[in-house]
């Protein structure tokens, strides 16, 4: 029984939800906004399942004095100063939009800077042309890139004779264009049907009760 | 002495007065009294008293604070008259500025009744028009009031303001140009907005979804019966078993991420569906699980998920529910509690299963440079090649669907697998077949499956 219930929920909920997609008539629209509300209820009280967990863990790593301690430490500072901030002056306030602009989004823009080594050594690896697949890319990559920087635009048009101009002025974008918009754009398509397949079927899986995995029973 | 000096000046004034010449048209004289200053006189000929700085400019009047009593004031004609002009070529071009005509108001079509989709023809000056704004009223005689505007070479408007279902409205368009100069159409109604019962714009889309659920429910009842699927190899999926073996060799722990998205996302559904097999072979061998989650509400599954996994296993003392724990859904802060977490930690293996952003790189390269065995699984296409790049293996986007599939070897969810690949089967002939169609000029396959 305490399998079942969530099992004929859920199998309700999905049918509802099919149901008011292709009926656009109260009272499904009704429901559907009530769903979305009571999804939206039950989030913020997870929210207060995730912050007790989130001070739980960081707690216990200064009382057991950890070595990652001091971090732990920065969360309890940085968590207390945007909530006094934030309660005080409000989240609309110049004192936590400073906090924000000058701490939060300097940070966030380091993280992501990151990417710009990462994509390097990613690419190296890629790229390492040892077998046909990866001579395959290698090629494909350079010419895109060869198109897409400004210098690759520049050394065509003063290196190439003119009567190779003549014939096609822009040959690197046009042939880059290709790679993106045919092979590129197949393959994805191809994903995306694949995905939109698969999508479908976990959900069906999962309304049937096939697939409960999320219950946490387990097999 | 003082008096002397201000009737000089008064008779120099007069004089200076007297001598304008009288070239403009008038309207007629004013001879000064007593207390008559120009902003009545103004106030008098014009309506607008504003206008005496024109009496003192043709009179040529150097102060109008000391106009002479007796003294003849002309009034001029000819500014008024210009301004009379002006009028009346605005009456004119408004006159000529055409306003919008044909318009129709009708229920929009398949839609829950709280929208009305207003049509009209150009106005032939939509050259001149910056936008049309459209006006609506319970009545046909009046009270409009604007409801939305759309620039010049629109014809439609949908209006989806606060409309009650089932009552009539009213409604015109009104052309308006850069001068702020406006013609209104004629009114149109009344029109009702109702709900429909289909939605005639996705039945493609529901022929689709019963044909696939129809042959994947079909292909369920046939595993149920017993009928045995042939599954082809999937590498990364059976490079799991490995993965979890290698952590419990070296005795360190497995990382396993779900990605970014929440628990409504169907592939954070999946690469759940892929923790409950992982976990439970986890959890046979004592291998602990470490789960740092981006949302809360995944979390608190997560959690349940593992502790499941445990108890199937006859393990559940070795479930630790601080494994899992919630660590901050902003993206990048996110990233650096977890590369934080790979670098000391130094899991084994690392799963990503699930749908990730620009995070994705940033986590496997740093995962790759700690020398876990990575494993990989989404359906997120602009992520697929870093992933590639970066992991021992990709599942690629179904196989993260399939993957649940195959590790359980469960027979009711192979049947949904080879549903799955069946209805693929069937989406591919109706490409095929769409193309060659299409190829020869016949377009109703491609018009048949176009969603509005």
């Amino acid at each position: 029984m305490k399998l079942r219930v969530p099992l004929i929920l859920c199998f309700l909920c999905g049918l509802l939800m099919i149901v008011q997609f292709f009926i656009p008539h109260p009272p499904f629209t009704n429901m559907y906004e009530k769903l979305l509300d009571w999804a939206i209820i039950i989030s913020i009280f997870t929210i207060v399942i995730g912050l007790s967990s989130l001070i739980k863990l960081h707690y216990t790593r200064i009382a057991r004095k950890t070595p990652e301690r001091p971090y732990s430490v920065v969360v309890f500072v940085g968590m207390a100063v945007m909530a006094t901030v934030g309660i005080i002056n409000g989240v609309n306030g110049k004192e936590f939009e400073w906090l924000f602009k000058n701490v939060q989004v300097p940070m966030q823009a380091t993280m992501f800077s990151l990417l710009a080594f990462f994509i390097a050594s990613a690419a190296y690896r890629a790229f390492r042309a040892r077998t046909l697949e990866a001579t395959l890319m290698l090629v494909a990559a350079i010419v895109v890139m060869f198109a897409r920087v400004p210098i690759g635009s520049f050394l065509w048009q003063h290196i190439m004779p003119d009567s190779v101009l003549q014939w096609r002025e822009n040959l690197p974008e046009d042939v880059a264009g290709w790679i993106f918009n045919v092979p590129s754009m197949a393959a994805r398509r191809a994903i995306l049907l694949g995905v939109s397949l698969g999508a479908v079927a976990t959900s069906l899986k999962i309304m049937l009760g096939i697939e409960r995995s999320y219950t946490g029973s387990g097999e | 002495m003082i008096l002397l000096m201000g009737l000089a000046s008064a008779g120099s004034l007069r004089a200076q007065i007297e001598k304008r010449d009288v070239n403009f048209e008038i309207l007629g004289t004013v001879t000064m009294k007593k207390g008559d200053i120009l902003w009545n006189l103004a106030r008098r000929y014009y309506g607008d008293p504003l206008k005496w700085t024109l009496i003192k400019e043709k009179n040529k009047i150097p102060d109008e604070r000391t106009i002479p009593i007796g003294i003849v004031i002309y009034i001029p004609t000819v500014e008024a008259k210009k301004i009379e002009k002006k009028v009346e070529e605005i009456i004119a071009e408004k006159k000529a500025f055409a306003p919008v005509t044909s318009v129709t108001a009708s229920d929009t079509p398949s839609d829950d009744g709280k929208s009305v989709t207003i049509t009209w023809e150009l106005s032939p000056d939509d050259d001149k028009v910056s936008q049309y704004e459209i006006l609506r009223s319970s009545t046909a005689s009046g009270g409009f009031e604007p409801v939305g505007q759309v620039p010049a070479k629109t014809n439609q408007y949908v209006d989806e303001r606060d409309l009650i279902r089932g009552n009539e409205y009213y409604y015109k368009v009104r052309a308006t140009d850069k001068r702020g100069i406006s013609a209104d159409s004629q009114v149109f109604g009344p029109v009702k907005p109702v709900a429909q019962w289909f939605n005639e714009k996705y039945k493609f889309i529901g022929i689709a979804a019963i044909v696939f659920c129809g042959i994947i429910i079909y292909c369920i009842y046939h595993a149920r019966r017993g009928q045995e699927f042939f599954v082809r190899r999937i590498a990364g999926i059976e490079a799991v078993d490995e993965a979890i073996g290698r952590a419990t060799e070296m005795g360190r722990s497995i990382l396993f991420l779900t990605g970014l998205s929440g628990i409504g996302s169907i592939s954070t559904l999946a690469g759940l569906n892929i923790l409950s097999r992982v976990a439970r072979r986890a959890a046979e061998y004592d291998t602990p699980v470490l789960i740092p989650a981006c949302d809360p509400f995944v979390m608190v599954v997560e959690r349940e998920i593992v502790k499941g996994a445990h108890i199937d296993a006859g393990k559940l003392d070795t479930y630790k529910e601080d494994n899992i724990y919630f660590v901050s859904d902003d993206q990048f802060a996110y990233v650096a509690a977890v590369d934080g977490l790979m670098l000391r930690e130094r899991p084994a293996a690392i799963f990503y299963m699930g749908y990730f952003f620009a995070e994705s790189l940033i986590l496997a390269e740093t995962g790759n440079s700690t020398g876990a065995i990575q494993i990989a699984g989404t359906d997120s296409d602009t992520q697929l090649p870093f992933f590639i790049a970066a992991c021992d293996y990709t599942l690629i986007g179904e196989e993260l669907y399939a993957a649940s599939a195959y590790l359980s070897r469960e027979p009711l969810l192979l049947g949904s697998l080879k549903g799955q690949d069946w209805s693929k089967l069937v989406l591919i002939a109706a490409i095929v077949v769409g193309v060659i169609l299409e190829s020869f000029g016949i377009h109703w396959v491609s018009h048949f499956f176009s969603v509005p």
